[in-house]
């Protein structure tokens, strides 16, 4: 299928997905391609592409379900390894809002917005698999939602291990984008305890293991 | 004019480099070789270090062709690494700053590569995979540090293509994962392997364990096959993570320093990935990959130059030492 032809402009290459932007019956849309990576073996391309188009399709429609806002999905294409899904345009990345320093003082608001919404998803067992301030966005200035986007690495799993990784892979992405968060992501954590009412005590004693594990740990502090 | 000598003894090499003003007038090195499927012993390691490393500043001022009064600064490896070895060398600079009279400076070997493959390539400001036997981290410069975006979080990527030539029985000469990458180039069959991404950071400790079962029975694989497919499958994991690192931080360059960085096939997957973007790779070959001690006296001369010399009581050693650790107050971009 020819973009061009059906009036579809490349507007992103991402790492693994090639977006297009366009429009279905009318609603502004993107199409995500994963395109083959040469760099690949074959066999091992076709495999991760399936199995993670399979997966964002499925973590998307249960978003819905756990009231977390995502895109949504308009239709599905697994042969040309495409997901049709809405065009949010009026989004900001939470990690360009933070790094603007007129925001300074609503951070605060902002990051309980995003600790909830990760007990929202962690509660439908959700595991979102690649949490970065990249992958947030805020709608229209409104930071009192926020959605969440790329859902490429996701699954389900009910286990509080995968959900404490999903939340280390955030500390780690927070810290190394945002210099001196650490006190934002304890207020994250903070929220996300409050909404995963399910298993948020578990999976925060088990993010304290997994903190421990990481390599080469300075042995002071 | 700055001349610098650096002692590098973090795990099974020792090496001794002089730099003078980023030339490298001599960089000599020395690997304590292991029989096959044997690892290499902290306590080994060590005598061996001791044995080998006075013979080996002979060597490297000969052919530097500099007297003992001529450098102006002795640096070494301040970790991470095996603690035995690591003192050993420590105690070994100390004695020679010391003797010499000369100031010291205590060096992150993990900065050490990257500032060498930075000297090396004049890359500007890339996404760093910095991968070896002990270490496998990607990083990128912000705000006076090499903060660390993805990592391992069990064991390092070079640990399990040495591990796994272990079971093999393969050779360790010139190294191990050399082995595996000739015996890779005539395997056939892919055997799928697990694949596992999280995030930006990665796991291979699943990866390992299951491919000891196949090599154990080897059903209708070759070995070849096996270590053919163990690379696809973890180079894919560190190409993947970079990709993705790149593309959060929106950088066009990346340096491949460490001793797994001298592996051809990813240098040529990283290649791919990045012609598909249009960016550029960087990589050096195995006398700079590989630890060496030019690498610990550049990153050393670096400090010197900011006047961030070691004070006397802060010369030990330390096995844990992280990357963000040190502030690169010697770098003047943002």
């Amino acid at each position: 299928m020819n973009m061009k032809e059906r009036n579809f402009a490349l507007i992103k290459q991402g790492s693994e997905a090639k977006i297009y932007s366009g429009t279905f019956h009318g609603k502004p849309c993107i199409i995500k391609e994963r395109f083959v990576k040469r760099y690949r073996h074959p066999h091992l391309d076709r495999e991760i592409s399936t199995q993670r188009l399979k997966s964002e399709v499925r973590s998307l429609v249960r978003c819905r379900l756990a009231g977390v806002h995502a895109p949504t999905v308009y239709c599905v294409n697994m042969e040309l390894n495409h997901i049709m899904m809405e065009h949010i345009t009026d989004g900001v990345t939470v990690k360009d809002f933070i790094k603007d320093p007129v925001n300074q003082n609503s951070l605060e608001t902002l990051v309980s917005t995003i600790g909830s919404t990760i007990g929202l998803l962690h509660s439908q067992n959700i595991i979102h698999g690649d949490l970065t301030t990249s992958n947030m966005l805020i709608r229209g200035g409104d930071i009192s939602k926020i959605t969440v986007i790329d859902f490429g690495l996701s699954f389900i799993d009910h286990s509080p291990e995968d959900k404490g990784v999903d939340l280390y892979v955030l500390e780690r992405a927070m810290l190394s984008t945002h210099p001196n968060s650490e006190n934002l992501f304890e207020i994250i954590l903070k929220y996300y305890g409050k909404t995963n009412k399910k298993d948020g005590k578990e999976t925060l004693k088990k993010l304290d293991e997994i903190r421990l594990r990481g390599r080469k740990r300075s042995m002071a502090g | 004019m700055v001349v610098s000598i650096g002692f590098e003894g973090s795990a099974n090499k020792l090496g001794i480099g002089i730099i003078q003003d980023g030339i490298v007038l001599a960089n000599p090195r020395r690997t304590f070789i292991t029989p096959p499927g044997e690892g290499f012993k902290p306590v080994d390691t060590a005598i061996h270090h001791q044995s080998n490393i006075v013979l080996l500043l002979k060597e490297a001022l000969d052919e530097a062709k500099i007297h003992p009064e001529e450098i102006d600064v002795v640096c070494y490896t301040k970790g991470p690494g095996l603690g035995a070895p690591l003192v050993s060398v420590a105690v070994f600079a100390r004695t020679i700053s010391q003797l010499w009279r000369k100031p010291i400076i205590g060096v992150n070997h993990c900065i050490g590569h990257i500032e060498m493959a930075r000297l090396i390539t004049s890359a500007q400001n890339p996404i760093v995979l910095y991968v070896s036997g002990g270490n496998t981290q990607i990083i990128a410069y912000s705000q006076k540090r090499y903060r660390i975006f993805g990592e391992t979080i069990d064991i390092a990527v070079g640990n399990c293509l040495d591990r796994f030539a272990r079971i093999l029985k393969l050779s360790n000469y010139p190294s191990p994962g050399h082995n595996i990458e000739q015996l890779a180039k005539n395997g056939k069959i892919y055997v799928p392997l697990p694949y596992i991404v999280k995030g930006m950071d990665m796991s291979f400790s699943g990866v390992l364990t299951h491919i000891e079962d196949f090599a154990a029975t080897l059903q209708e694989y070759s070995i070849e096959d096996l270590c053919f497919s163990l690379q696809e499958t973890v180079f894919a994991m560190l190409v993947e993570t970079t990709e993705r690192a790149m593309a959060h931080c929106g950088s066009q360059e990346v340096l491949i320093c460490g001793g797994v960085g001298c592996n051809l096939r990813l240098q040529e997957m990283m290649s791919e990935m990045c012609k598909e973007r249009g960016a550029k790779v960087f990589a050096t070959d195995e006398r700079f990959c590989i630890d060496n001690g030019a690498m610990i006296a550049h990153a050393g001369a670096e400090m010197f130059r900011v006047g961030a010399v070691t004070s006397w009581k802060n010369t030990f050693c330390t096995q844990r030492y992280r990357t963000d650790e040190v502030e690169v107050n010697w770098r003047d971009e943002q």
